[in-house]
This record gives C-alpha cells, structure tokens and sequence, in this order.
C-alpha cells in the first residue's frame, strides 16, 4: 500500500511511503509540534469516549431508584471518580495541549515548538499514566475516594487496595506531562515569535495558551506536593501522617493544597476554549475581535483571581466564617472579568457579516449555555446557598455546564474550525450541524434538570436515591444516551472527512486573519517556507460600513 | 529555499523574543513550577506545625546545637559549591577551560559532600532519635515533626542528587571538549538550577532547623 498524505502529514522516509509500520514509527518518534498536537488529539478523544461510557453506566443505574444493573455498590462508588478523572486529566486538558501545539507555534510564525524532544517526553508520558490511573479496572481494586481523593478516606485505613496507589502514581505523572508542555509553550510564545509579532500583536488563542501555562506552572505543582503527601503517607502509615487526625494530621490541609490546584484547573480547562472562541467568532463575523486588550487583560484578571478563591469548595468544613465570606466575595468578582469576555463577543458579533458554519454554531452555542454555568456559580459562591447546596446534583449540574457547554463545546468548535488545517480536507458540513443541534438540545435535557433535582436534597455520588426522584432522573439519562450517542456523529464525520473529505484551501473560511490560513492546508514540516514576517494590524471596532469594520486583508 | 528550510529547523530564538536562550526561559519556567512544589511541602508543614495544639517540639532541643552546627556547616558547604559554579562560568567567559574544568569538580564534589552529611543525618536521627519509625515505639511530640523533616530534607536532597549528576554531565562535557568557551549558556542554565537548589535549602534550612 502507498501512503499518499501530504504536507506535515507524509512520510518523512522512501520506506515510509510503502510500509504502514515504518509510517507509524516515524509517528510515534516525531518531534514536530503538529504530528504531537494530532496524538494529543486522538489519545484525548479515545479518553472522553472512555470517559463517556463510564457515565452512561452511571446515568444507567440511576435511571430508576434502587439497585438495577449494577450490583456492586463499591463499583458504583468507583464510576463517577474515574469518569471525572478520565474527562478532566485525560480529554479536557490534554485536548487542548493538543490544539495548542498544532496551532501555537504557526500563529507566532515559529517552526516548531522550543523543545521538540521535551514536547514528545511531555506526550508520550500520558499513555502509561492512563495506564496506572485506570490499573484497578484490570484487578478490580478501584479507588472509591472520588476524584479529590479527600483524605482520611483516601489514606490506606480506609482504602486499602492497589488500585488507589496506582491511580494516585498516574495523577502525579500527568502533572508531570503537563508542566512539561506548559514551560515549552512559554519558551516558544514568548521567544519565538517572527518579526512585527510582538506580544501585544499575538493572537488572542496564543494568549489564551500563555496564560494557561502560567496556571498549569504555578498550579499543578502545588497538587503534586500534595500527592506525594499522600502516597507517602499510604505507604508508610506509621511515619507519615500529614493528613491524618490521628497521628497529629490535618485533613483540611489536604482539601486546601488540593483546591489550590483545583480551583484554577477549571480555568485551565476553559481559558483555551475561550481563545478559540476569540478566533472563531472574528472569523465568522468578519470583524475584528472587539477589544483585543480588554480580552487579554481580563483573561489575566481571571487567572490571577482563580488563585485566590479556593475555599469557595471548603465552605461546609467548619473554616472561619470571616474567611468563607472573603472567598465569597472573590469568586463573584470573577464574573466582572468573564462578562467582559462574554460582553466583547456580542459586541464582535454585532453588525459583523455573520456565516453560520459549524464552529460559529458551536461558538454561539457556547455563548448561550456558558452563562448558564457561570450564573449556578454565582450562585454556589453565596455562602448560606452553598451550604445547602453543597454536594447536591447542583453542583453537578454546574460543573457540566462549565466544563459540557463551556470547555467541550469550544473543543468542539476549535476542531471544526481547524480541522481543514490540520487534515487538509472539510468536513461534511451537513453532519456537522445535526451533530451541533443534537449536542446543543441534549446538553440541557441532560443537565438542566439536574439543577432542580439538586435543590430538591438529591446527593450527588449515591448509588440510590428518593422514589420522587426517578422520573426527573429518568429524563436526565435518557438525555444523556442521546447526548452520547450523538458523539459518534462527530467521529465519524471526522474519520471519514480525514480521507475522503473534499479538499481544503489555504485560507479553509476565506476570512481567516492570521498565520495558520496564510500557509497550506495541511501545512509542511516546518510550516514556512520563508521565515514569515506580521504585519501589525490594527485592531479597531468601528461600524462595518467604515473602514477597519469588516476586514478585507488577503486580496480583497 | 532549501537553505531557508535547514535554517528554520533548529529551533532558536525568534525575529521577536525576550533576547535570552530559549534553554534560559525554559530553565526559569521550570523553577517557578519547582519553587511551587516546593511551596506545596512549605504551606503544608507550616500549617501542620503552627496548628492550635500541635504538640510540635522546638527544633534546636530536638536536633541538640551539635546537630544545627553541623547542618549549619553543610549549608556552608553548599553555598560554596554554589560560588565555585560561579567560578566556572567566569573561567569559560575568560577562555581558561581546564580551570573551569576544576571548578566544575569542586562543584560535584561540594555536592557530594553535602549529600554525604545529610545521609549521616538521616542515619543519626533514624536510629537514635525516632526509633518509632521502625519499631513500635512511641513519640512524645507530633511525629509529622519527622515526617515534614524527611518529605522537605528528602525532596531537596533528590534535587541536590539531580544537580550533582547534572553537573557532573557538564564536566564530562567539559573535559571531552564538548562543552567550549563559547558555550557559556549552558554553564548559565546549570547554574540558575544549581543556585536555585542552594536557596531552596537556606529556606527549608530556616523553617525546619532554626526558627
Ligand atoms: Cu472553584
């Protein structure tokens, strides 16, 4: 057989244009930032299926109150930890850093990233970590501790098994890969950028990729104190006893040092969503992005803000009152940045001359569920609602609304968007929008009523629940069967489009502005030909009927 | 244009960067991420120790004054081995590279020196003063005070144990003629980790010996 891929995509090798193994070799030792960027990308997304199908057991049990098709209630416990641990460390996150390698260093104008064999390490790191996370399903010894992994519960009194040892390894592994590549995506976008690319010239989703890395870096660190901590103390039982009361711990601690962490991973899953966003909708807009410096600033506010809210998650474990009140008010301030964000996208969207492609519909889409999420947050911040509030279905319900119709629908949207960049070829368009209208409805089918049933006192976590629950639960299950279901749409449509795809040109949506759409689709090995140079634009908001309102750059 | 394309595959600095290395921005990245893991072990054993009831005993009666002026005396030792690294950058910028060569020894060896102190320390304090850790025996105080002590005394030395191999590296890179006087940023990068760890050590140095 003969592989006849193109650009970045061919075979570096005679051998390899014949041999499909020598193909895949020359895949797997690449150190070329793009063919790294599609791995992330497909480890990432055989995660969520994985991911996926753990919560459709979970949707499958609750479906009815009392036991029905699981019969291990410690099975039951073990579901919704592994598929927020798959989701969160093995799709959301490593999905962008994904994105982020293909993308990032063609935006700035560089050839490759700044350290391509630190880049593959950092990648090729996630595998073996997915392997000791999920170890216990291969000798059934799940962790049951969640995905916070909350001491005493998690110390090895209370968990005994193997299975939690290994998951605690891959978590440390993981951070591990992810520090990795957020101090290559600094090195590359703050001192590899081409001529007349100065900072403030960087495109909105670079900046998005630096300030997430600046998170990832101060962040994650603290999580892997943390685990250490922990494993030391699982270990060595009679030595070590950080987090336990009885041998003079503190468990509050564990949940401090785990939420600094926590807290600004929701912003590391959705910080490079919005810079999607910041790209898709000028794009389709065909306007500049309205306020260009206020969408970076706030992104900077939001990141410096998420390391000081943390408590917000510890509001019903008996710390000082005064401090729960101080972190109320800091994690509503929050929303001032976010709405700037929110508020400059309608502005862009205004009066621009709109095209309704897929990645619109999805960014679009993301503009109308995202507020959802971040309203049920203003409203799990207010101290007194919380405590009632606290690990109820609400919580759940806010959550997917963050990181389903925040973080997944801008992936969504940035996949569509780059994928005749990436490929070379479209997408079916006609797939695409059945799979964004199916995802759009079935999102809020699902999780809507999750609110409600939240404030009725459901728990979240529980293997049964109150009769009065079950046609509410019902309806939710049923939402997100058809939700799951709708995802292979969307694989297919990417496995098909890949080969068969009609083939995409340079600039795939015609108004794209910056460097990707400037070279081939799929672009070559090391992306230019000449090392490029940016001319500085201006980024002005004026009327479409002015100039600057509508841009005609390329040609035009 | 095939010029162009060998030009453009090693990745160095842009047109437009912030006129260092990129190995230099990596390096300083890589400490920020490394000084919050060690802010991680820091908060945690100020919160343990500066509890309401901690039960935590006073380092100095537990160490006794011998034990800190030895400790004392091995913080000396590193912050030595941190001045020769300065000495080998200066020699390389200077051209004299076996003179950079035997500073790069002395560096390895304060390493080693340092480590060698410590493991005393740990022996010392194992076997004599927290029997508890391998035999049934009680503690009298809070036993997170010997556990703070291994997981920040412990994390510092593997980051000791680390700089002493990556050093030793640039010596051998040194002596094959691998390393040149015009190489000087490598020198720089090894020394930002290398002093990096010396000030780590003054830190945890001040928190879990003397106050
Ligand atoms: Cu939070």
């Amino acid at each position: 057989m003969e592989i006849r891929a193109k650009g970045y995509l061919s075979p570096l090798s005679e051998k390899g244009k014949h041999s499909l193994l020598t193909y895949l070799k020359e895949w797997a030792c690449t150190t070329d930032a793009k063919r790294i960027g599609v791995m992330y990308l497909i480890l990432s997304l055989f995660m969520a299926v994985v991911g996926g199908v753990l919560s459709i057991l979970i949707r499958l049990e609750l479906m009815q109150s009392g036991p029905s098709i699981i019969t291990d209630d410690s099975f039951y416990n073990a579901l919704p930890g592994m598929h927020a641990t798959a989701m969160i460390f093995f799709f959301i996150i490593p999905c962008f850093t994904g994105v982020g390698n293909f993308i990032m260093p063609i935006q700035i104008g560089a050839p490759d990233m700044a350290f391509p064999k630190l880049n593959l390490a950092a990648f090729w790191i996630l595998p073996p970590a997915a392997l000791l996370t999920f170890g216990g399903f291969f000798f059934n010894s799940l962790p049951e501790f969640g995905w916070t992994a909350y001491p005493p519960l998690s110390t090895s009194v209370y968990s005994p098994i193997w299975g939690a040892d290994l998951w605690v390894m891959g978590i440390i592994l993981v951070g591990v890969s992810s520090t990795m590549a957020a101090v290559n995506f600094l090195a590359t976008a703050f001192n590899m950028r081409c001529k007349g690319m100065k900072m403030f010239q960087v495109p909105l989703f670079t900046w998005s990729i630096i300030v997430t890395s600046f998170l990832i870096l101060a962040a994650t660190p603290v999580l892997t104190s943390a685990l250490i901590m922990l494993t030391l103390e699982r270990t060595f039982p009679g030595v070590f006893s950080f987090f336990s009361p009885a041998g003079g711990g503190d468990p509050i601690l564990y949940q401090h040092l785990f939420w600094f962490y926590s807290h600004p991973a929701v912003y590391i899953m959705i910080l490079p969503g919005f810079g999607m966003i910041n790209e898709i909708i000028p794009t389709f807009s065909r306007k500049h992005i309205f306020g260009y410096a206020l969408m970076v600033w706030s992104m900077v506010a939001i990141a410096v803000l998420g390391f000081v809210v943390w408590a917000h998650h510890m509001f019903a474990t008996g710390i000082a009152v005064q401090i729960r009140v101080g972190f109320m008010f800091l994690t509503m301030l929050i929303a001032v940045p976010t709405g700037i964000k929110v508020f400059s996208w309608l502005a862009t969207v205004w009066g621009g001359s709109i095209k309704f492609d897929t990645p619109m519909l999805y960014a679009l889409g993301f503009l109308a569920l995202f507020p959802i999420g971040g309203l049920s947050g203003i409203v799990l911040a207010a101290v007194p609602v919380d405590i009632q509030l606290h690990d109820t279905y609400y919580v759940v319900a806010h959550i997917h609304y963050v990181l389903v119709a925040g973080s997944v629908m801008t992936i969504f949207a940035g996949l569509y968007y780059w994928f005749p960049k990436m490929t070379g070829r479209m997408y079916n368009e006609f797939w695409g929008r059945v799979h964004f209208w199916i995802t759009l409805v079935f999102i809020n089918v699902t999780f809507f009523i999750q609110h409600y049933l939240g404030m009725k006192g459901m728990p979240r976590r529980y293997y049964d629940y109150d009769p009065q629950f079950e046609a509410l639960n019902m309806l939710s299950s049923f939402g997100s069967f058809v939700l799951f279901a709708a995802q292979f749409i969307f694989l297919a449509n990417v496995v098909y489009s890949s080969f068969k795809g009609k083939e995409a040109k340079a600039n795939s949506w015609d108004d794209g502005l910056h460097l990707e759409w400037l070279i081939s689709s799929p672009p070559d090995h090391h992306n230019f030909h000449e090392p490029p140079v940016w001319e500085p634009i201006v980024r002005q908001h004026v009327g479409p009927d002015q100039p600057g309102g509508l841009w005609h750059r390329y040609g035009e | 244009m095939a010029t162009h394309d060998a030009a453009m595959a090693g990745p160095g600095p842009g047109e437009e960067s912030l006129g260092v290395t990129n190995g230099k921005l990596g390096m300083w990245t890589f400490l920020v991420m490394d000084a919050m893991t060690f802010a991680g072990f820091l908060a945690a054993y100020a919160r343990l120790r500066w509890a309401p009831g901690s039960n935590w005993p006073l380092p100095i009666e537990e160490f006794g004054p011998v034990g800190i002026q030895l400790t004392a005396l091995n913080t000396f030792i590193l912050i030595c081995s941190s001045v020769s690294m300065v000495h080998v950058l200066a020699e390389q910028l200077r051209g004299n590279m076996v003179a950079a060569r035997k500073w790069m020894a002395v560096t390895v060896i304060g390493g080693l020196i340092f480590l060698g102190i410590q493991g005393f320390e740990w022996t010392h304090l194992i076997l004599d003063l927290w029997p508890f850790v391998y035999t049934d025996a009680t503690y009298g105080f809070n036993q997170n005070f010997a556990a703070t002590f291994f997981s920040l005394t412990g994390f510092h030395g593997l980051h000791v144990s680390v700089g002493v191999i990556y050093n030793f590296i640039l010596y051998l890179g040194i002596r094959n003629g691998k390393i040149g006087p015009e190489d000087t940023s490598i020198t720089e990068i090894a020394g930002l980790y290398w002093h990096f760890v010396d000030l780590i050590w003054i830190l945890v140095f001040t928190f879990v010996y003397l106050i």
